[in-house]
């Protein structure tokens, strides 16, 4: 991520970045260490607690021709700025017939964990993916990390960069050149044919664990990293689950209204005869973060929230068992 | 009178103005003034029907101010800009035909009223969300300061503007970073329904600027030489990077805060208090200085002739324009990717 930001700005006199933390290791860990010492404190702005007014200064930045980056270390005070990317960065195309355009990144850090609590940990991809006029992406590697912010920033649109700090240990292979990974397109990270597994963000991680232990039970599962949650891969998932004929679908965020009840949605509706069984979500439940251990704990969902939804899903639905699943049940 | 009680170094006081540009500003104001009472008769024909805020009485603001201002320079304004649009020099067809709903219209029918542009002179865009586009302004200021051109970025906005957070941290910000934009109060006393002394504990808007660190002024907004000559100085120092500007300019909305009403028949407003602002019009103070200085009466009315002209060309430019197609109704939500 850090070389795809160093990369923009050297490559870009209209690229700037401005935020809160962005000279500070407690925001943004490595992400953007030293930038300003390489790009200058005029081109790497780190601003006061003003979501609001750096959000809305990176869109006036936009509209005057720049390329900006704005940075919210928590997405949860992102909330101060929904006026700014709601209502103007998401509109100002469309209501003004497309006469001028937002070119603006805006990064949001999910933190989660570590006894944050509810205030520190929200995963607000839902909200903001049901706005017109926005885009989001979720990295999960670091191949997708570096490629998605430099896709962002030459979109021409707003972007919401979603990235999450339970990834920042996340390690693999990255090329140095500038390349883009390109927005709307998922990745299958495992090829299977029982089931398919679409993950978003650091669940894809999750996911290929759980898809691992599943194998081990006789369970062949696909897994598709998502990538972009709007416009999200239409038809990469309805192919798989055309296939598969189940999906479960694995968002770390809240289920009502969710990422994950939009997909199952979509999925209802395109690929209803070839499902062999119900669609299953795994997310968390609708409660703030707790800040106690035992009950993190018992909040946050990994590869065993997985690997139980589609054990579920197999036994539960009766009327089109596989072998496998019969044996699984006989466990 | 219902100027607060302000400091003597505050006001800006009246000098001599230049006759050609006096008289250009007249014609500015009329043509704005002329535009607005217009678009009342339409409105009550409901000929437009999208919410309509007509700035009449306000005029020697946005005249006054974007006199200052070069082509190239940029300007944001709210749901009361057809003063501003007209100001920078915003084409007259392209609004009338917005306001009808038309594809011709400056934001191809997208927009209505509240939502105007006009790029090409630096309008780069009007919406009705209160305060929203003062942070803005000055984001497009930083662009300036990140990219070392030297234009100057302004904020139109109301009285009720100032109780937004928005306008809050847009100065401090524009003030630590010493940015080139004027924000520009146009204090009409009124926050749609509201007078300001039920909003506020003090009527003190200018001093906000000086909390924030920045140049601060409080002048009479119907004098369009001052707010021209106040405004020019604050332009001076925003090329010249000597900070932001927060300019308070008082004035008094006319009509209603949305619509043709003059208010009256709706209880908002007394009359007695219309009848104390009739007589500051702008229009006629700018009449009868150019008077004074020995314009003659007929060239005033030759300015008022053109200008009418102008307005029935536009009126009937926008009858004659074609809706947009429900087909388009998907398109402009995004940009398309430039190559």
């Amino acid at each position: 991520m850090r070389e795809g930001f160093a990369q923009l700005l050297a490559s870009d006199p209209r690229v700037f970045v401005i935020g809160q933390g962005v000279w500070s290791p407690w925001y943004a860990g490595t992400s953007l260490q030293d930038l300003e010492k390489e790009f200058g404190t005029g081109r790497v702005i780190d601003s006061p607690v003003s979501e609001n007014a750096t959000t809305a200064a990176a869109i006036g930045a936009a509209l005057a021709g720049m390329r900006p980056i704005v940075f919210h270390p928590r997405m949860d005070f992102m909330l101060l700025a929904v006026d700014p990317i709601v209502n103007q960065a998401a509109n100002w195309s469309y209501i003004f017939g497309g006469r001028i355009h937002v070119p603006l990144v805006i990064r949001a850090a999910i933190n989660r964990g570590g006894e944050q609590g509810a205030q520190h940990s929200q995963a607000l991809q839902a909200m903001f993916a049901h706005v017109p006029g926005l885009k989001i992406v979720m990295p999960a590697t670091a191949y997708d990390a570096k490629g998605l912010l430099i896709a962002a920033v030459n979109d021409g649109n707003p972007v919401m960069y979603i990235d999450d700090r339970w990834l920042y240990g996340e390690t693999g292979e990255v090329p140095e050149e500038m390349y883009e990974v390109p927005i709307g397109r998922a990745a299958i990270r495992r090829t299977g044919t029982d089931i398919t597994i679409v993950a978003t963000s650091h669940m894809s991680a999750h996911a290929i664990q759980a898809a691992a232990t599943l194998e081990s039970r006789g369970i062949d599962a696909e897994v598709i990293d998502l990538r972009s949650i709007k416009p999200w891969d239409r038809e990469c998932v309805f192919h798989s689950v055309r296939n598969t004929g189940r999906l479960v679908i694995a968002d770390a965020a809240w289920k009502t209204c969710g990422v994950a009840a939009e997909i199952a949605a979509s999925v209802a509706g395109e690929a209803f005869d070839d499902l062999k069984a119900p669609i299953s979500r795994v997310c968390l439940p609708d409660a703030p973060a707790p800040t106690s251990a035992p009950l993190e704990q018992a909040y946050y969902i990994g590869a065993d929230h997985i690997v139980s939804a589609v054990e579920e899903l197999l036994i539960r639905n009766e009327k089109v068992l596989t072998a496998k699943s019969r044996s699984l049940i006989a466990k | 009178m219902m100027l607060p009680n302000l400091s003597a170094e505050t006001w800006i006081l009246p000098a001599p103005m230049a006759t050609p540009i006096l008289t250009a500003l007249f014609r500015t104001m009329t043509r704005i003034r002329m535009t607005e009472e217009t678009i009342a008769g339409l409105l009550d024909k409901n000929e437009i029907r999208c919410p309509t805020h007509l700035c009449t009485g306000q005029e020697a603001i946005a005249a006054g101010v974007c006199a200052a201002l070069q082509r190239d320079d940029y300007i944001f304004g709210g749901h009361r800009s057809h003063g501003h649009y007209l100001a920078k020099g915003g084409d007259l067809r392209a609004l009338m035909a917005e306001l009808y709903g038309k594809a011709t219209g400056c934001s191809r029918g997208r927009g209505g009223s509240m939502h105007l542009i006009a790029q090409e002179v630096g309008l780069l865009g009007t919406v009705p969300l209160v305060a929203a586009t003062i942070p803005i302004a000055m984001g497009s200021a930083l662009a300036s300061k990140v990219r070392g051109d030297s234009k100057v970025s302004v904020a139109f906005f109301g009285d009720g503007a100032t109780e937004e957070g928005h306008f809050h941290e847009a100065l401090n910000l524009a003030g630590l970073h010493s940015l080139p934009v004027i924000f520009v109060c146009e204090n009409n006393l009124y926050s749609s329904h509201m007078h300001i002394r039920e909003r506020r504990v003090k009527d003190n808007i200018v001093q906000t600027g000086n909390a924030h660190g920045i140049e601060a002024f409080c002048v009479d907004g119907n004098d369009v030489g001052v707010v021209y000559r106040t405004a020019a100085d604050a332009v001076r120092r925003a090329r010249t990077r000597c900070g932001p500007t927060l300019l308070e300019c008082r004035t008094y909305r006319w009509r209603g805060h949305v619509g043709s009403s003059m208010d009256l028949d709706v209880g908002v407003k007394r009359k007695d208090e219309l009848r104390d602002w009739l007589p500051k019009d702008p229009i006629a103070r700018a009449r009868a200085a150019l008077l004074e200085h020995g314009v003659h009466e007929s060239a005033l009315g030759e300015i008022e002739r053109e200008v009418r002209a102008e307005i029935e060309d536009a009126i009937q430019f926008a009858r004659d324009s074609a809706y947009p197609s429900p087909d388009e109704l998907l398109e402009h939500v995004f940009s398309l990717r430039e190559s």
